[in-house]
């Protein structure tokens, strides 16, 4: 039954993915190539269409994910499974305990797992790094070095951050996406 | 009647900011602080801040968050289930519709090339995400320890290909979290009332 699979595990995912956007990527990436989805080359096409479109992130790769595994009624249950808890706990915080932010132990706990988003985040983008990059994915398996992404992504990363440094604003993730783009097809064509 | 006119309005405003939230939650915020705030004063400014935080520390996209908190505050149930189904109906029907087409637009040659290039551009972009969070980070021991902890455990065990899911780290941290408080809870109470005894007694 791959729609209640796909509701229970959007479901599961909506319910612990804090930080929001990024927050949820490591939960997602599991859970893509656990159940043999996508490729780690699809899943990586995905977010840079969800991040191209507007709306938010987690919406969109339930969407897209959803409809990829099962059509329409796919995409229709992924999404509201990501967005059912979200949806369920606001509530209960608008309507019965407005002030639930306000209790110390809460405010502990929700301050206590965010240096843990950070580290799922920044764990999943290294690890991601070195299989791009270097072609590694476990000990023992052979690995090729990918000269072309790695200068793609010193670029990219040149870009990023002489324009913050120079220009004190955040360079559209857009434009760099479609500047990407360009040197993507510059370096297979050359 | 006044109550399905302001749903209807709700819908029209969410449907609104859902289709023109590029990158994300924190883009939106200004977005819906424009609209919310500035124009229609549905919320006042000091309210807005509250949802924002509500939205930031509950699980799910921020952009949900809010709208089904907002809606709660205008219309009750009704007006938080048209603003949440609102705020996704855009991002759902765009993505849903570029999912029917996505194959075959990978299947031209450039377009495959210029993937090969975003491919590492997400890398990256997620990359700076985690990096800016980690900036905004306070300094503490906590913070710190788990930080490098989850980084050197997820990195090691992915690399040994060892299963291990996120939500692992998140209650783990979560539950060590709470034993924390309650343990710094319970010190400080008995040390109050241990200060207090003497005193209790001198008066007498």
């Amino acid at each position: 039954m791959i729609y209640l699979t796909l509701f229970l595990t959007f479901l599961k995912i909506g319910a612990v993915s804090f930080g929001g956007g990024y927050g949820m990527i490591s939960l997602i990436r599991e859970t893509v190539l656990e159940n043999a989805w996508l490729t780690e080359e699809e899943f990586l096409n995905f977010i840079a269409v969800a991040e191209s479109t507007p709306g938010p992130l987690a919406v969109n790769m339930a969407t897209f994910i959803g409809s990829s595994q099962a059509g329409f009624l796919g995409a229709l249950t992924a999404t509201l499974g990501v967005i059912l808890p979200s949806f369920v706990i606001i509530l209960i915080i608008a309507a019965l305990i407005k002030n639930l932010l306000k209790y110390a132990g809460v405010q502990s706990v929700l301050s206590g797992i965010r240096p843990t988003i950070v580290g799922l985040i920044l764990a999943t983008a290294l690890t991601m790094f070195v299989t791009r990059i270097f072609g590694f994915t476990s000990v023992g398996a052979p690995f090729s070095f990918d000269r072309r992404a790695l200068l793609i992504f010193l670029i990219i990363a040149a870009v990023a951050v002489l324009w913050r440094v120079f220009k004190k604003r955040q360079f559209s993730p857009i434009l760099l996406i479609l500047l990407s783009g360009g040197l993507g097809i510059l370096v297979n064509v050359v | 009647m006044q109550k399905f006119k302001t749903c209807l309005k709700l819908f029209l405003v969410m449907f609104k900011i859902g289709l023109f939230t590029f990158g994300g939650g924190y883009a939106m915020i200004g977005l819906l602080e424009n609209e919310l705030v500035s124009r229609r004063k549905w919320l006042e400014s000091d309210e807005f801040l509250n949802v924002v935080a509500i939205a930031e520390s509950t699980p799910g996209p921020v952009a949900i968050n809010a709208a089904t908190y907002v809606g709660y505050k205008l219309a009750g149930f009704w007006g938080s289930l048209s603003a949440t189904v609102a705020v996704a109906l855009p991002s759902f029907s765009i993505i849903f519709l570029i999912s029917l087409f996505f194959d075959a637009f990978l299947s031209l040659k450039y377009v495959a090339y210029a993937f090969d290039g975003i491919r590492v551009c997400v890398i990256f972009l997620i990359l700076s995400a985690g990096v800016k969070m980690l900036l905004k980070l306070e300094k503490t021991v906590w913070n710190i320890v788990v930080t490098s902890v989850v980084i050197a455990v997820m990195v090691a065990l992915s690399v040994l290909s060892i299963a291990f899911s996120s939500v692992w780290y998140i209650l783990i941290t979560a539950g060590l979290a709470l034993l924390l408080y309650l343990f710094s809870y319970f010190c400080a109470r008995r040390k109050k009332s241990s200060e207090q005894k003497p005193d209790a007694e001198g008066k007498q």
